[in-house]
């Protein structure tokens, strides 16, 4: 009976993995600090005049994250004059891929003319904390008078393979609605995408 | 002779690799049987994906005697079909393979699972018409070898 209760615990245990839990939409959020690509540290308090953040963490490997850096530049160039810059993480453990270590983070922001942070979530804390689970994932924060609240987590928009056939830019609208003081709607979307590659 | 000849053309070049619907994937693997039906959902740019088929295929294997059935779920782009069947050749898999044709992840990722966030690899398995587990990432063979052996009992 106990080796029996073991076993269960044991496969329970397995079959947990990562982390569950994180930030769900309305939650309010913890600043962070992370290096950037330009050897500085970040922070959300950064931004005096910033109404929001849209915070994604993506990643140098995944192929996902290469469909949408295009799109995640627009976003940055529409929506940082408004209020909503663009703050990029990378959360991967670049054991797993070398691709995602920081120098390589250095060089792709640089190739790509990244005109946001691309941080380093070396500690995997920031993607623990906000329960990021793949590359690219998104959570637009508003900021109000007091601390940041989360208002979308999810994909940026429908149709990863081709930006000219996206029907519905959720990011955008999303944005779109709190600029607006309207309510977000879908406040949550799912996508497919590469898993975050946890320290072992 | 020629018909003959026609067949064994046919069978080489026939895809191994099948696309279906969500209905179609659900029906096939949701059944009201005791076979366990392990659903592994993958794609050929997945490092991690790629790296545990062999597992799956080992377990699939392994387990011949214990109605356990493998279907590998690529969720690549339908237009990718040819490159996953390639692919599924090279590797020489064997068990059933299909690619998913189901519009809009947002459309139908809930309707897998809703704790899944959509990163793949993802594993789920099915028994008697009934969802008895899932995995939002990875395995080595000694933990699906001990999961599977649990859901068989």
């Amino acid at each position: 009976m106990t080796k029996h209760l073991f076993l269960v615990i044991a496969v329970l245990f397995l079959a947990s993995f990562k982390p569950e839990g994180g930030y769900k939409v309305g939650d309010a959020v913890a600043d962070f600090k992370l290096k950037n690509v330009d050897d500085k540290m970040v922070t959300l308090s950064d931004f005096k005049d910033a109404k929001g953040y849209i915070v994604v963490f993506t990643c140098n490997h995944c192929p996902f994250s290469k469909k949408y850096e295009d799109r995640i530049i627009a976003l940055d160039k529409k929506y940082k004059p408004l209020g909503y810059p663009v703050i990029a993480i990378n959360p991967n453990d670049a054991a797993q891929h070398a691709s995602d270590d920081f120098p390589s983070m250095k060089k792709r922001a640089k190739e790509k003319g990244f005109t946001f942070p691309y941080l380093y979530d070396e500690s995997q804390a920031i993607a623990t904390a906000y329960g990021a689970r793949m590359t690219p994932h998104i959570f637009i924060l508003q900021a109000g008078v007091g601390t940041p609240v989360v208002k979308y987590i999810g994909a940026i928009d429908d149709n990863s393979d081709d930006a000219t056939a996206v029907k519905e830019k959720y990011a955008e609208n999303a944005v779109d609605a709190l600029l607006a003081n309207k309510p977000v709607s879908p406040e949550t979307t799912k996508a497919i995408g590469c898993t975050i590659k946890w320290k072992k | 002779m020629f018909s003959m000849y026609l067949f064994i053309l046919f069978f080489f070049a026939a895809p191994q690799v099948q696309e279906v619907s969500l209905e179609q994937l659900q029906a096939n693997t949701i059944q009201n049987n005791d076979t366990l039906y392990v659903v592994n959902f993958w794609a050929t740019w997945c490092k991690p994906c790629v790296a545990e088929m062999p597992y799956l295929e080992e377990a699939q294997k392994k387990f011949a005697n214990n109605k356990v059935k493998v279907v590998f779920v690529s969720l690549n782009y339908t237009r990718e079909l040819a490159v996953v069947d390639k692919f599924v050749k090279q590797k020489k898999i064997l068990s059933t393979c299909y690619l998913l044709n189901a519009g809009t992840p947002n459309s139908w990722i809930d309707k897998v699972e809703t704790e899944w966030s959509g990163s793949i690899p993802a594993t789920l398995m099915y028994k008697n018409g009934k969802k008895i587990f899932f995995r939002e990432g990875e395995f080595t063979q000694t933990e699906l070898d001990s999961i599977i052996q649990t859901k068989i009992k």
